[in-house]
């Protein structure tokens, strides 16, 4: 068996031919690649396709993986407002298109899929649920001029990063403040203990926000433990907090995560409330969590969102009832969040008569009272709404309207 | 006291499922001198094919069991067949890649809508919603909580660990084994097949690896295509840290792997070492005593 140690084919001193063409590819790819990517950034506002009788818009989500409810709701709240807008005539005598890429929860992911949407010179991008993911597709959609709305990302840094960045949702310092309020007001407590996610944006920020309220209200934060998004095995956490004795848990995490930690805190014999914010809305939240001791192992816990169905209003249950012929389900905070974007959107597009970058952000910056089915919406200056929240109180392991709190 | 003892308790019921997996690494490494990187995968197939014969197939959880472990033997055997034996008389270097390979191949091709699907399963009956063989029973013993599923893994591996030593000291395709294990070669001019021991070998450890599959998605509830690469690696540190090629190693070994997390992770803010913690000890055992804590380092006679 004979090791490959030295070959003529790279030994400078025998083949100095070798070692100039080598050098030269080096360099001529080297250029070549400079001078791509130095296109897609010097290229100024991008001329979107509206190519013929369609209007391109581009979607981001996690339709599969860990968050998967997150993309398939908030694309079923897209697909049914766009199918609207359609059947009334479209925008600007255009019918919209919308083209989907699926993430699959992946943040990296996220980056290429929008990078791939800015190359088909869409009008607009419509995601990411996810604060980190969206993290990455807002600078290309920056950079390339073509407006952005999240409709569920809460983190403050989402629409930070420029001006072609909206969100329709809150923000998680407003957010926070409403979860911090849910232990002091609701629950009395005096005591909690935070068990946040390390490796994504929106858990650490929020984790933030509802520590700054609580102890602004007198409560005390006994303990603050970490996990990452591809643990299982939170008991080592858990027991610790056990051994706190807080009167309260705040997990502000995503749903998939936090069925688990519920059922194992239940297992451990930890059966004070735990609390969270909008990234608990899923409908497998309930039955990842499971039955402990005769009744859901989340039961009595609340968390905060931007939408109920139970609301008794028309706009709202006309959009409930939409959905559930549709979809043959009840929608959720991101279904709603993902048909208010989208609202928003075509409703831009109309006002700017103009699917041009600089005209069509404009609109979408000046959307004053926009009756959205998650509230009245109105675009900050900082390019974020100014919202009600909603608080969800789970019951016999289902979701219900507990209250709303102002901004 | 009490939440000391309950960390240790949360330590070797994760330990127990690294400590079942390890037994697979080590009983392959044993024969072939190959880290079989796709074992982690095969663990992942495992919880599958237990989810695939108690949902579609109806079955409890001794046949879903077998239908599992059958599964994956078969499935380790087939690994061996086409992409380790032709390589080996190859250098080492191509094995193992051949086997994160195979790793890559079971993770991906998991993931097609064809096959698993990208996302999380639950373990449960899908009629009414309950864990699909071991019900959530829970026990409190003087204040600390261990739950059904935790304790059939460790009577799981304890039955497993007393079938092998059983197995190789006092069968004889133990004894063909053990002399594989030492002399491929020798063991072939004894007239013993070596191939077909081999084979055994895999389909074995591949085997036992569908059972920690199975209790492991009991235990945590839910089970996705990716979710063999963390514990896969872990018990390959479990592995090389009770000393790679010895059975108690990698039971003790993924014991005591188990624990370390568990109590690195209990302190605020140490969760997010808990990962690191397990390759540090792989860095630290490699430099310090790369036979692990019960491998012997084999004296070889000219």
């Amino acid at each position: 068996m004979t090791l490959i140690t030295r070959s003529s084919l790279f030994d400078a001193e025998r083949a100095p031919f070798m070692r100039g063409a080598a050098a030269a590819a080096i360099c001529a790819l080297a250029l070549a690649l400079g001078g791509c990517k130095g296109n897609t950034e010097t290229a100024g506002p991008q001329s979107p396709t509206g190519s013929g009788s369609v209007i391109q818009i581009g979607e981001y989500g996690s339709l599969t993986g860990a968050t998967a409810t997150f993309g398939t709701s908030t694309d079923r709240g897209i697909e049914l407002a766009i199918q609207k807008a359609n059947s009334a005539g479209g925008a600007l005598g255009k019918q919209l298109k919308v083209d989907v890429k699926d993430d699959a929860s992946v943040t990296e992911q996220a980056r290429t899929d929008v990078e791939a949407l800015v190359n088909q010179r869409v009008a607009a991008v419509l995601g990411e649920v996810a604060s980190s993911r969206s993290l990455q597709g807002a600078p290309v959609c920056q950079a390339a001029k073509i407006p952005m709305i999240t409709p569920s990302s809460t983190n403050p840094r989402v629409t930070e990063v420029g001006n072609y960045i909206f969100r329709v949702c809150f923000i998680d310092p407003f957010q926070g403040k409403a979860i911090g309020s849910i232990g002091t007001d609701i629950l009395h407590a005096k005591t909690a203990a935070m068990l946040y996610d390390n490796s994504q944006d929106y858990s650490k920020g929020l984790a933030k926000y509802i520590e700054q309220s609580f102890t602004s209200k007198g409560g005390k934060i006994v303990g603050r433990y970490t996990y990452s998004s591809s643990d299982s095995d939170y008991r080592s956490q858990l027991t610790s907090i056990k051994a706190e004795h807080p009167d309260v848990i705040f997990i502000p995490g995503y749903y998939n995560d936090v069925g688990i930690i519920a059922r194992q805190a239940r297992q451990l014999g930890i059966n004070v409330p735990l609390v969270g914010g909008d990234g608990w809305d899923s409908p497998e939240l309930t039955r990842i969590a499971g039955q402990s001791g005769g009744k859901n192992a989340l039961d009595g816990c609340y968390f905060t969102d931007h939408f109920s169905p139970d609301e008794k209003s028309p706009i709202v249950q006309g959009f409930v009832n939409d959905y559930k012929a549709k979809y043959g389900a009840r929608p959720d905070a991101m279904a709603a969040l993902g048909y208010d974007a989208a609202g928003i959107l075509v409703d831009s597009i109309k006002r700017a008569k103009s699917i041009e970058g600089p005209a069509l952000r404009q609109a979408i910056a000046d959307t004053k009272n926009y009756q959205g089915v998650t509230g009245n919406i109105t675009i900050g200056p900082d390019r974020n709404a100014v919202k009600a929240i909603v608080v969800i109180k789970i019951v016999n392991g289902k979701f219900t309207f507990n209250s709303r709190i102002q901004p | 006291m009490q939440v000391f003892l309950q960390q240790i308790i949360n330590g070797l019921g994760l330990g127990s499922i690294y400590a079942l997996i390890a037994v697979g690494y080590t009983l392959v490494y044993g024969v072939l001198r190959l880290i079989n990187f796709a074992h982690g995968d095969v663990f992942m197939v495992g919880a599958f094919l237990g989810l695939f014969a108690g949902v579609s197939l109806h079955q409890s959880l001794w046949v879903s069991l077998l239908f599992s472990m059958a599964g994956c033997a078969l499935l380790g055997i087939l690994i061996e067949r086409l992409a380790y034996r032709p390589l080996r008389k190859a250098p080492r270097m191509a094995a193992l890649i051949t086997a994160i390979g195979v790793s890559l191949l079971l993770e991906n091709g998991g993931q097609l809508p064809e096959v698993f699907g990208p996302n999380p399963q639950s373990y449960t009956n899908p009629k009414t919603d309950l864990p699909l063989f071991i019900p959530e029973h829970v026990y409190r013993v003087g204040g600390v909580s261990i739950d059904l599923p935790t304790i059939c893994i460790w009577i799981a591996t304890a039955i497993i660990f007393v079938g092998l030593r059983i197995l190789v000291t006092k069968t004889k395709i133990g004894k063909a084994m053990r002399a594989v294990q030492h002399d491929q070669e020798s063991a072939a001019l004894m007239g013993i097949d070596v191939n077909g021991i081999i084979l055994f070998t895999f389909g074995l450890g591949s085997a036992l690896a569908a059972v920690a599959g199975v209790l492991f998605a009991s235990e945590y509830g839910q089970i996705d295509p990716l979710m063999g690469l963390m514990p896969g690696l872990k018990a390959f540190i479990a592995a090389v840290l009770g000393g790679i090629g010895s059975v108690p190693g990698a039971i003790i070994g993924g014991l005591l792997l188990g624990v370390v997390e568990t109590l690195v992770a209990q302190f605020q803010g140490g969760a997010t070492y808990r990962d690191g913690i397990a390759f540090l000890i792989l860095i630290l055992v490699l430099l310090w005593k790369p036979t692990g804590l019960l491998g012997t380092g084999a004296v070889e006679k000219v």
